[in-house]
């Protein structure tokens, strides 16, 4: 359970286990705290076992944020992959070994990931690797059996942090589950602020509505951050108009987006019933998820033997024996009936055809899971839901980790959400006393094109800025920027003085030559 | 091939060659010569041909394999193509060719030149001149990876294309990191040898001219009789053993600045370097010992320069061996193929194919006494993959079919049997001088213009290690859609 609310621990409120989280934030704080002290350059050296599917995206990640990053695999030809497509040194060997660690320099080694297929694998991987001097240690454990008793683990072998990413992926579709309308949702500021991504269909009255007349025609404690038309993405300036196939991404608070969904009619009603397609473990976590959360749910699997396990695991499921793509079989078993739909097999093509077929009965809220992300271009244009990717999330919540220990080195930055690839990103950032921004309205501020103030979190309230707000000493500020590296706040205005202009000339010049 | 990309790049080069040019410049205004206008006006055509195609804005930024190889060859060719406008601009070489001859040797630090009389040359020529070794040395593009501000994950293959050796290792996990530990190694070890050149009574100038030369292995000096003008034993020592000393694998000094000293020891490719060093100045001293030299102590001293220059092709001379007997003139020759280490300067054959190639030549003989046998190729305790094997048998292969072609070639020109093959030997291996017409006091002006562009080639071939120039020469490369 814990090891997403340990990830998601800056922003994350979770209405299931508080106690747990709280005595990791504790841990977290200690974490930051000794961090803090020791005041370390921002670049990370990051060592990753394990080149599979998450150990390289978090690498092209890492490396692209200007950390040392250092890939430990066995397989010559995963890590030729690696070495020829991103900037960070492979090193072909077993990550358990001493000599192979202290070859990729574990002394001092800010970072330990150890994402190999096996548990115990990273488990000693990570054991090893603090006894010889890494500062961190991340594992990917996966198992149920070890999920539960995660606290222990975690102490005796001193990890950092533990990411199960079938257990995160079942959280993300749990949550989506809860908040049908979102594609996606992501929460900032502790979880005061919701980000949610939703679909525009034709049949909602903002339509045709000019983005600065909705505030007064629907809500005004929603904004609307970011368009995405086509291939294009757009940060709105109030005369933007919606229209009906746009995305959009609401910034607010969850009952306001609620709210705000419901008098757009893209809410139809609670999600009560349930299919899932794949008894695998996603399937398993999601069952014990959704049966706190009162829905009801039925498992189908065609591995009659796992379905035997998960009847003894999942008392209050309904396990079904039958292949999950035949469409006479969901049919029987009266799938339009479902509200909800979730496609979890371990094949990526037969979870986007179930998915098809359930869309295309008519079940409201249909779910799909993926591993690759090779078909996200086409994927895209299908009529499914959500598309959740356990990859996907695991790395986001590494990255965030690893922002969180730089965060400790005086930056400012809270939380980061990319959408759409890199081109958009939303950041949370604490307004310091260094700010330049302090106390000024916010209409006098020239800021650079495509950058929006989202929001403001003052203590408990929370603000959807208007032109006459202004940001006091200690506010949380959620920023979007559309292809800028922002690293402060500072960095938002247009005319910042001579310096800033040549800083800015320079990265120009700087982004212009690079090779 | 992706042409707006590699197009882009190379306009960022020229641009860099520019700035590069400056030092030279500056040389030319302190000493008041008539060549400062030359560098002017090149600077001027670098700066307006690069930003014209810095200016391409290309869809695709992704660079691939064949991409990094293209922008290598060509961007070679460029450099020296415009690196030859001071010479030509200046009128110091008046015919284009030679002038273009002479500056594909300085980049690929080869050396060998088509000038009979230096000394009268100005100051700037001849320190741009030399200069072109010092940064042809470690790679222009690779110091142009280290110079720029922000480097992309796939110019790996850039500096695969650029560095001599079989294989390509990063030091540290970032490129641009890697590129910038690489020179600042070099720029270290150049700037000890100047001091140490200064306290033997050398100019500043000359002390600069004859560290680009060492450095980079390339072997232009600012006189006519190369450092044997000095007649200094203390002078000849620091070059002797500079020479060898850039003739190492410069990850070496990396491990020893992080204190792992007994790296250099581990090092199959160095104990190999260092043994055949020895046993060369050995035997030649041997052999020339009574025979040219009366005292045992003069023999030796020209012996370790002549090995140590050839060696690690660099191609300084304190004398004419070329009246040397013919065992030391052969022992030099086969100095000349093997050339240096991996990861240095030096060019040649490098001493780890060499070793390779050995033990692959052994595996085959146990697998003639043992058919059945299964042994792996190993080097420094790793086995060494397939894919590396076949790298270097091709690597040898194409390097000797060079070799006889351009000696094909330059024998239509009608020279005697030695000149001709010890020209080809000395520009593909990046030495400089060889032997008889274009020994150590002779030059390569009498060749045809012919002979001038294969040898020029060579010169590349050799400093790209084969395989980037050759892909110039592949129709299919340059296809927009490659099948």
């Amino acid at each position: 359970m814990f090891i997403d609310q340990l990830a998601y621990l800056p922003h994350f409120t979770n209405f299931v286990m508080i106690d747990v989280i709280a005595e990791n934030a504790q841990q977290f704080q200690q974490v930051l705290s000794t961090l803090e002290e020791k005041g370390r350059a921002v670049t990370m050296r990051i060592i990753i076992i394990g080149d599979g599917k998450v150990g390289f995206s978090l690498a092209e990640n890492l490396s692209k944020e200007n950390h040392d990053v250092i890939i430990i695999d066995k397989n010559a030809d995963a890590l030729r992959k690696a070495s020829e497509s991103l900037d960070v040194m492979c090193i072909k060997g077993n990550g358990v070994s001493t000599k192979i660690l202290q070859e990729a320099g574990i002394q001092g080694a800010d970072l330990l990931i150890a994402a190999t297929t096996s548990d115990e694998m990273n488990m000693v991987c990570c054991l090893t690797a603090k006894k010889l001097g890494a500062e961190h240690t991340i594992a990917r454990i996966r198992d149920p059996e070890y999920a539960n008793e995660l606290t222990g683990l975690m102490a005796d072998l001193g990890l950092d942090m533990v990411v199960n990413p079938e257990q995160a992926a079942a959280n993300e579709i749990a949550h989506l589950l809860r908040f049908p309308p979102a594609v996606k949702m992501e929460q900032f500021a502790k979880g005061k602020i919701d980000f949610v991504e939703v679909k525009v269909t034709g049949d909602m009255p903002i339509v045709g509505m000019k983005l600065k007349n909705i505030a007064s025609k629907i809500s005004s404690s929603v904004l609307i951050g970011v368009i995405i038309r086509g291939h294009d993405v757009m940060i709105p300036n109030g005369d933007m108009t919606i229209m009906a196939g746009d995305t959009i991404h609401i910034v607010g608070k969850t009952a306001n987006i609620y709210h705000f969904c419901k008098t757009n009619n893209s809410i139809t009603q609670k999600i009560k019933n349930i299919m899932i397609v794949g008894g695998g473990r996603i399937a398993y976590y999601l069952a014990t998820l959704i049966a706190d959360m009162g829905m009801k749910v039925k498992i189908i699997e065609n591995n009659y033997e796992r379905c035997n396990e998960l009847a003894e695991l999942l008392p209050h499921a309904l396990i079904i024996h039958g292949d999950g793509t035949d469409e006479d079989f969901l049919h029987s078993e009266n799938m339009s009936d479902m509200d909800a739909f979730v496609a979890a097999t371990g094949r990526d093509e037969e979870n986007l055809i179930a998915a098809l077929l359930a869309k295309n009965s008519g079940v409201q809220k249909v779910v799909a899971k993926i591993n690759r992300m090779n078909y996200a271009n086409i994927i895209k244009n299908l009529d499914i839901d959500s598309i959740v990717s356990p990859k996907t999330i695991t790395t986001n919540h590494i990255l965030r980790f690893v922002r969180g220990l730089q965060n400790a080195q005086g930056s400012t930055i809270r939380t980061l959400y990319r959408i759409l690839g890199e081109q958009v990103e939303a950041i949370e950032f604490i307004v310091n006393s260094d700010s330049k921004l302090i106390n000024i309205t916010l209409k006098k501020l020239e800021l650079t094109p495509d950058i929006l103030i989202a929001a403001i979190i003052r203590g408990n309230q929370t603000i959807i800025p208007h032109g006459n707000d202004r940001l006091q000493l200690g506010d949380s500020v959620i920023v979007i920027a559309k292809n800028r590296n922002i690293i402060s706040l500072d960095d938002m205005i247009m005319t910042g003085g001579r310096q800033l202009e040549l800083q800015d000339s320079i990265q120009k010049f700087g982004d212009r030559i690079n090779l | 091939m992706n042409f707006k990309t590699v197009f882009r790049s190379l306009g960022i080069v020229l641009i860099c060659e520019a700035v590069f040019m400056l030092p030279s410049l500056i040389v030319a205004m302190i000493y008041r010569g008539h060549d400062i206008a030359s560098f002017l006006i090149t600077i001027l055509i670098l700066l307006l041909v690069g930003l014209a195609m810095a200016r391409i804005r290309p869809s695709d930024k992704h660079l691939y394999t064949r991409d990094g190889f293209a922008i290598v060859g060509l961007g070679w060719l460029l450099i020296s193509f415009f690196g030859a406008f001071p010479f030509f601009i200046s009128q110091s070489i008046p015919s284009f060719m030679d002038a273009f001859f002479e500056s594909i040797s300085g980049f690929t630090t080869t050396g060998a030149s088509i000038l009979k009389e230096i000394e009268s040359l100005p100051k700037g020529i001849l320190f741009w001149r030399s200069f072109t070794h010092w940064i042809g040395g470690m790679g222009v593009l690779v110091l142009t990876l280290a110079i720029l501000p922000s480097v992309g994950a796939r110019t790996l293959h850039i500096m695969r294309a650029e560095s001599p050796g079989p294989t390509t290792e990063k030091l540290v996990p970032r490129m641009g990191q890697t590129a910038k530990i690489l020179y600042g190694i070099y720029f270290m070890i150049t700037a000890v040898e100047v001091v140490l050149l200064l306290t033997a009574g050398l100019s500043f100038y000359d002390a600069l001219i004859h560290a680009f030369g060492t450095a980079g292995t390339g072997g232009f000096s600012n006189k006519n009789a190369s450092v044997g003008a000095y007649h200094s034993v203390y002078v000849d020592a620091i070059i002797t053993f500079f020479m060898f000393a850039f003739g190492v694998n410069f990850a070496l000094y990396y491990q020893l600045l992080k204190g792992n000293v007994k790296a250099f020891w581990k090092d199959e490719e160095f104990r190999f370097y260092l043994g055949a060093f020895s046993v060369s100045i050995l035997l030649v001293t041997l052999n020339i010992f009574r025979n040219i030299y009366p005292t045992f102590g003069e023999a030796l001293r020209f012996a370790a320069f002549q090995v140590s220059s050839i060696m690690t092709t660099t191609g300084y001379a304190t004398t004419d061996f070329n009246l040397w007997p013919q065992f030391s003139k052969m022992i030099l020759i086969v100095l000349m193929f093997l050339g240096a280490s991996a990861g240095s300067t030096g060019g040649g054959m490098k001493g780890i194919r060499i070793l390779l190639l050995f033990k692959m030549i052994k595996k085959e003989v146990v697998k003639l006494i043992h058919p059945h046998s299964v042994s792996s190729v190993r080097m420094g305790g790793k086995a060494v993959n397939q894919e590396t094997l076949s790298g270097v048998m091709a690597f040898f292969y194409m390097y000797i079919f060079v070799f006889v072609f351009s000696v094909l070639v330059v024998s239509l020109d009608g020279y005697d049997m030695v000149t001709t093959v010890s020209a080809v030997i000395a520009t593909i291996g990046n030495i400089g001088p060889g032997l008889e017409m274009v020994g150590p006091t002779g030059n390569y002006a009498a060749f045809s213009v012919l002979s001038k562009i294969v040898l020029s080639i060579c010169m590349v071939v050799g400093r790209l290690e084969v395989f980037p120039v050759l892909l110039l020469f592949a129709p299919s490369f340059w296809k927009r859609v490659n099948i």
